[in-house]
């Protein structure tokens, strides 16, 4: 063990992780994180809170993990390239070490025409799997980017996401592989919803060997309604939503669809569990955090080591 | 190419607000070949200005001049013997040209007819598309000839990012997915090893944000 991480002790443990996620608001209220911190608290062993998810302004993921930070719990800080040069980038991966945030996930980021403000201008200076560099560059080498000594060296969990779902798929493991290289220590990946062809970048992944060397975590979301389906199949790119999923919402009664989404989602846990090199699960529910202490238990994964 | 579209004409006419005796510029090169601002596009946008003032009873009287560049001075220079009859310059050049008649001619504002959007090629006729960004570091070596700077929305160096779906790129369902086509090349080359290699930072400072760039041949100065 070397970070102060919990998610690092629980999956250096050999437990079966579980990760959850907190979306900040869209405006300066620490009560809004402390609420939905609080849904979280006992079921998560480390909470990700998103940097500015979809390219719309929300309190900064740096602040929302020490509001929850506060609350006892472990936070994940997301940090996108989208908007920061590697001068920001440096200094906040430092700050956030100094105030003990273990762990950090690396993301390029949603470009920005996704989001409130397509108006802005991007940095992309450097992009996910150099930022992993960047970070590990600091933790273990104690070196800046530019290769000047750093004097108090940020202690970090390092993770990364994948989206197993995006095109080309035959490079989807490749990828991975190379952000493993880079020092990333776990990954999150995009949500599941078909587990056949996750089970198929599993295979790609474990002949590369991936799992045995960085944490594999999928990405769990439970669909609220038909609506949120639909949306998540048609309109977020990279998104593979299958349409007997849709249909399985469809097949009941209005006031019970939301129990079924959370039924398959906890379906789909117990599926990608029983997948070789599968670590963990990292569940996304989406204005939805209250219910993911009923997934957790459902699944039989609470209580949390 | 650099390539340029024409600007709103509501705009040009709100531009052209305080004035009647303008000199319409087009250019010979690039603006011409993208069908933007040579000297046919600068007859229609001289007729459009024309009739549009004539109607709202503030006629303008307009000289056409399309010059074989505006980007050099012996060109622009030609522009000396009758500048002066006009109060203002409308240029249908790209940014290059737009400025560097400016600089010449100190007592003539030069207002843009066109947005200048990128350097491209013609695709297909009467489609044009963006190949490069001038960063000064050419990386077209290891992406075995295509650009990430330029056809990767995010200017990422080791992609495809989680948006790739179909080959084509989130942003844009119109737009190839750059790592697609880079991966796809890999494979066509039967290179694909190469994919693994983490490509490195890029030194941005060979590009515009080092500050605008200048490039001195001393042996051909006179």
């Amino acid at each position: 063990m070397s970070t102060q991480s919990n998610l690092e002790r629980v999956l250096t443990s050999g437990a079966f992780a579980v990760t959850s996620e907190c979306g900040p608001p869209r405006g300066a209220d620490p009560e809004v994180v402390k609420k939905k911190g609080g849904f979280l608290s006992g079921y998560a062993d480390c909470v990700n809170v998103t940097d500015n998810q979809t390219s719309v302004v929300r309190m900064s993921s740096f602040s929302a993990c020490l509001v929850l930070k506060g609350m006892g719990l472990d936070p994940v800080m997301q940090m996108v390239c989208r908007d920061r040069n590697r001068i920001a980038i440096q200094s906040d991966i430092l700050g956030a070490a100094a105030l003990g945030i273990n762990n950090l996930l690396c993301l390029s980021g949603d470009h920005q025409r996704f989001g409130d403000h397509p108006t802005a201008k991007n940095v992309f200076d450097i992009d996910s799997i150099q930022l992993i560099q960047t970070v590990k560059q600091m933790r273990d080498e104690g070196k800046f980017i530019s290769g000047e000594e750093i004097k108090g060296r940020p202690n970090i969990f390092i993770g990364c996401a994948e989206n197993p779902f995006a095109d080309p798929f035959e490079i989807r493991a490749l990828r991975l592989a190379k952000k493993a290289a880079a020092g990333a220590q776990f990954v999150q990946t995009q949500c599941v919803f078909n587990v056949e062809k996750f089970e198929k970048w599993m295979e790609m992944v474990r002949d590369l060997g991936v799992h045995e060397k960085m944490y594999i975590l999928a990405g769990i979301t439970p669909m609220k309604s038909i609506g949120m389906a639909r949306y998540m199949k048609n309109s977020v790119p990279g998104m593979d939503v299958p349409e007997e999923q849709i249909e399985r919402l469809k097949g009941v009664p209005k006031e019970k669809v939301a129990e079924e989404g959370i039924k398959i989602a906890v379906e789909t846990i117990e599926r990608v569990r029983a997948i070789k090199g599968v670590a963990g699960i990292h569940i996304m529910a989406i204005e939805w955090e209250d219910r993911v202490s009923e997934i957790v238990k459902a699944a039989g994964l609470y209580p949390r080591p | 190419m650099i390539v340029a579209n024409r600007k709103p004409f509501e705009e040009i006419i709100e531009m052209l607000k305080p004035y009647s005796k303008i000199l319409l510029l087009g250019c010979n090169e690039c603006v011409t070949v993208c069908a933007t601002g040579g000297s046919k596009e600068v007859a229609v946008l001289a007729s459009e200005i024309r009739m549009y003032r004539q109607k709202e009873g503030k006629p303008v009287e307009i000289r056409e001049v399309t010059l074989e560049r505006n980007c050099d001075p012996e060109y622009v220079e030609s522009l000396k013997p009758f500048i002066h009859d006009y109060e203002v310059v409308l240029s249908m050049a790209c940014g290059c040209g737009i400025q560097f008649v400016g600089e010449h001619y100190r007592d003539r504002l030069v207002l843009p007819a066109v947005n200048t959007t990128f350097d491209g090629v013609t695709e297909e006729h009467g489609v044009w598309a963006e190949r490069c960004q001038g960063c000064g570091n050419c990386v077209l070596d290891r992406t075995l000839g295509i650009c990430p700077v330029t056809r990767c929305a995010k200017s990422i160096f080791n992609g495809p990012c989680g948006g790739s779906q179909g080959g084509t790129c989130e942003v844009n369902k119109e737009t190839p997915c750059a790592w697609q086509l880079i991966v796809d090349r890999y494979k066509e080359m039967n290179m694909l090893d190469r994919y693994l290699e983490i490509q490195p930072m890029k030194d941005w400072s060979t590009s515009r944000d080092g500050g605008p760039r200048k490039r001195v041949r001393e042996d051909l100065k006179i």
